[in-house]
């Protein structure tokens, strides 16, 4: 068992990379770990991907005719907790992986051995909570937020599900435990805080996040595995609790969560948009403040996803407020990067499209969410089309968006070669106009009444139903393209330069491309 | 390229390890051993079982490699802060799990008990539901007891709590002292006061156990006594795993001090189970405060 650490030598660090399988299993590299979380992310990203188009296929017109309706419940479920926990985070814990080290002149992660622990966690997680689709009873069905007494009703899957979940909090924790000790401990001589790109900025505060609220999920369904098995009252009346503060402790958590998928995404385009618009970043500080403003408010903004369930008038006036407030911080984040494109010199290669896609349609997002926060309106919306099609504008063309632009953007760097330009274009085209064809009727769904999570809906909805499914199919089909740019590009292509994009600032353009195996095993300079 | 300081230390990066993916494993076969014996699977609980042995042997190889690579000398004053900020970091996610516990019984305690015994809002509802239900806390009475167990009393503060709130709190003290002697290269205080950390630290655990047992055997006080049982075992609970777990890193800690590991200046583990030993003591008084006395 006594492996090569022990008896290695100290310039072994500066030779390649392992040869076959031993390689990504036992690797402390960085590059290899978030390698591995962004490949892992996409195949989830395909995966839940796949669960979509099930229920875009059976909406497509009212009445049932592809699955039954339990079923059709454990797609929802299965669906958002696959791209939350598996297509969305791994992306962005992957992307830190891969370029914060070298974004702040670091050798490697402050704590290698743990991150590969962080990403190995992910996959057995997800064998867990995958194989709950061939168990009897079938995949969980009650919503991937496990409300209490609902998601008790689930058969053998409910252990797995909440393990699994147990899992994916494990591995988000620690990898968010190594991200912010990097940041604080390796920065680079000279690289003081507010020099920080402000991708490292937004991960900082998501780590933050993580590290804090992710712990409070992990109580909220250890407390619903000993309310069905161990006989404990959390949430249940008739022992004097309340299943309503499964919702007040899971939407503790549940709130933060929503800006941890979105704060690494402000990073990514808060990059890009400098890069391209051939100017500095309009009001860094400003987005610095913000992006922490944003942070403390998401811990006090929680019971806006509960308007409807019965609190205190005290309680839904609060809350109210604190998420409107949200607006002003979001607001400055906007302008900054409208004002950094002033008068800039405007290029619009494929990063710089999905960044400027992600400004638009995530400030739509931000629109429509503003609307369900106000409480009396939201007593209208609540659990209908309408919330589906605000969080898919924030998650898809938000989120989404930044990880393919961050992903079209850093590819160069990470392979040596330049993907496909004119494929590159022909996605983010075909996926922008997809899905405002796939989200943007379901708004008009929701204000005319149509309850989510349902397989049938009343036929006056058919219409937008079947644009909504169209384009979701239409959507789906345009990230095989996706697919198809990155491993056409990983294969071979252009040789890319250093710099790779004329207007790119960052210590990740003065190294090499593709980034050598170890880089900055010497602190650079700063200055 | 900006210049290269040669003047700093290189960081250790460590070799390709096999222990992360070992643990991987380990989490992996006892999480689905439990989920197989909550189904009532005949399998479930060797194969958890083996997921422990897996995770204690990558447990135990993982902080051998570590404790031979700092006693070889390898970690730089850098590494050793980045482990600080790890073990910081680490105790704030903890703090937060108990968080979510102590968030239940607040809400309970203000809010779900109260409104289920005619308060607020909707209070006239309990007219309709439980007529006869007076909210109380301690909640011995239940709204609705048919399928639970419900508890003749609870545990008073000032018993067993109270002595283990000493113990603690005393604990707290002799580590302290250790960490002092560690400091001053006084050996003899360093393992003196270790050793009663430990022996404090099993005692608390021993009067623990103890009190569940009366607990339980007089009160009939169990997890399903509804909500004053579920917070009062979860809570405890869970500070009572982890003060087992600071207690058997504590004996750890001893053992390498009796070895000779630490010096004054590189001891980074020592105080890592200092700082946890002192989470578990506050989140103690918080119990004892919220849960005991109040």
């Amino acid at each position: 068992m006594s492996h090569a650490a022990a008896h290695a030598d100290h310039h072994e660090h500066h030779h390649g990379p392992a040869k076959g399988i031993g390689r990504w299993l036992y690797t402390t590299n960085h590059k290899d770990i978030g390698t591995m979380y962004m490949v892992f992310a996409l195949i989830m990203f395909f995966i839940g991907g796949a669960m979509a188009m099930v229920i875009r296929a059976e909406l497509f017109q009212p009445g049932l005719q592809l699955v039954d309706p339990q079923f059709f419940n454990s797609m929802t479920t299965m669906h958002a907790l696959v791209m939350i926990f598996g297509a969305v985070m791994p992306a962005f814990v992957g992307l830190a992986n891969w370029m914060v080290p070298v974004m702040i002149g670091a050798p490697d992660m402050a704590l290698p051995r743990l991150n590969n622990w962080s990403f190995w966690i992910m996959p057995f997680a997800f064998l867990l909570l995958l194989s709950t689709l061939f168990l009897p009873g079938g995949a969980p069905a009650g919503g991937w937020t496990m409300y209490a007494p609902l998601v008790l009703q689930t058969g053998e899957a409910f252990p797995f599900l909440i393990l699994a979940v147990h899992m994916m909090g494990i591995s988000s924790v620690l990898g968010a435990i190594n991200i912010i000790a990097t940041i604080f401990n390796m920065r680079a001589p000279g690289l003081t805080y507010m020099k920080l790109p402000l991708f490292v900025w937004t991960w900082i505060i998501t780590a933050f996040l993580l590290i804090t609220s992710i712990p409070v999920l992990a109580g909220a369904v250890t407390m619903l595995l000993t309310d069905k098995y161990f006989g404990t009252s959390f949430f249940n009346a008739a022992g004097g609790g309340d299943p309503v503060m499964f919702q007040h402790i899971f939407w503790f958590f549940g709130h933060p969560e929503v800006y941890i998928m979105i704060l690494p995404a402000f990073g990514i385009v808060s990059a890009i948009i400098p890069t391209f618009a051939r100017k500095p970043l309009f009001g860094y500080e400003s987005m610095v403040y913000a992006t922490a403003s944003i942070a403390f408010l998401s811990f006090i903004v929680w019971a806006h996803h509960m308007f409807t369930v019965g609190m205190p008038l005290a309680g839904e006036l609060f809350f109210m407020y604190t998420t409107v407030l949200i607006a002003v911080p979001t607001g400055v984040k906007v302008f900054n990067w409208v004002a950094t494109m002033w008068r800039g010199s405007m290029t619009f290669e494929t990063p710089m499209l999905f960044a400027l896609g992600f400004v638009v349609l995530f400030t739509i997002g931000g629109f429509s969410g503003l609307m369900l926060g106000v409480t009396p309106v939201d007593f209208q919306y609540h659990d209908t089309y309408f919330v589906v099609a605000h969080f898919h504008y924030v998650l898809v063309t938000g989120a989404v968006f930044s990880i393919m632009a961050a992903t079209y953007y850093w590819l160069p760097k990470w392979t040596g070669h330049m993907y496909d330009e004119r494929l590159g274009k022909l996605h983010f085209w075909s996926s922008v106009i997809t899905v405002n064809i796939l989200f943007f009727p379901q708004h008009f769904l929701g204000l005319a009444g149509m309850p989510r999570r349902i397989p049938d809906y009343a036929v006056q909805f058919t219409d937008f139903n079947m644009i909504s499914s169209i384009g979701g199919f239409a959507f789906g089909l345009s990230q095989l393209l996706f697919l198809a740019v990155v491993i056409k590009c990983v294969r071979g292509g252009e040789k890319a330069t250093d710099r790779v994009w004329e207007g790119a600032e960052g210590l990740e353009w003065t190294l090499p491309s593709p980034a050598p195996y170890h880089s900055f095993t010497t602190p650079p300079i700063v200055r | 390229m900006a210049s290269s300081n040669t003047q700093t230390p290189a960081y250790y990066v460590p070799d390709s390890s096999i222990w992360p993916i070992v643990g991987a494993v380990g989490l992996f076969l006892t999480a689905f051993g439990f989920a197989n014996s909550l189904n009532h699977h005949a399998n479930g609980m060797t194969i958890m079982n083996v997921g422990l042995v897996v995770m204690l042997v990558m447990i135990w190889g993982w902080f051998s490699d570590v404790i031979s690579e700092s006693v070889a000398g390898k970690y730089s004053p850098q590494v050793d802060i980045s482990f600080r900020w790890g073990m910081i970091w680490f105790i704030v996610s903890e703090v937060m799990f108990f968080a979510a516990f102590f968030g239940a019984l607040f809400y309970a305690r203000q809010f779900s008990v109260p409104w289920l015994g005619g308060d607020g809002s909707k209070g006239p509802l309990q007219e309709l539901i439980w007529p006869a239900f007076d909210a109380t806390w301690p909640l011995l009475q239940l709204p609705d007891a048919t399928h639970l167990e419900p508890a003749a009393g609870v545990i008073g503060p000032w018993g067993l709590p109270l002595i283990n709130t000493l113990i603690l709190l005393t604990s707290g003290a002799t580590v302290t002292w250790a960490h002092h002697a560690l400091l001053h290269e006084d050996r003899r205080g360093l393992i003196a006061g270790l050793a009663l950390t430990v022996t404090l630290g099993f005692i608390f655990v021993y009067l623990q156990i103890l009190e569940y047992g009366h607990a339980m055997h007089e009160y009939h006080l169990t997890m399903a006594s509804g909500i004053y049982g579920a917070t009062f075992f979860m809570l405890t609970g869970f500070h009572g795993f982890h003060v087992t777990l600071g207690a058997i890193m504590l004996t750890v800690i001893l053992a390498r001090a009796i070895w000779g590991h630490f010096s004054p200046q590189n001891h980074f583990a020592f105080e890592a189970v200092a700082w946890y030993w002192h989470f578990v003591d506050v989140v103690w008084l918080g119990l004892f405060i919220f849960v005991y006395w109040l």
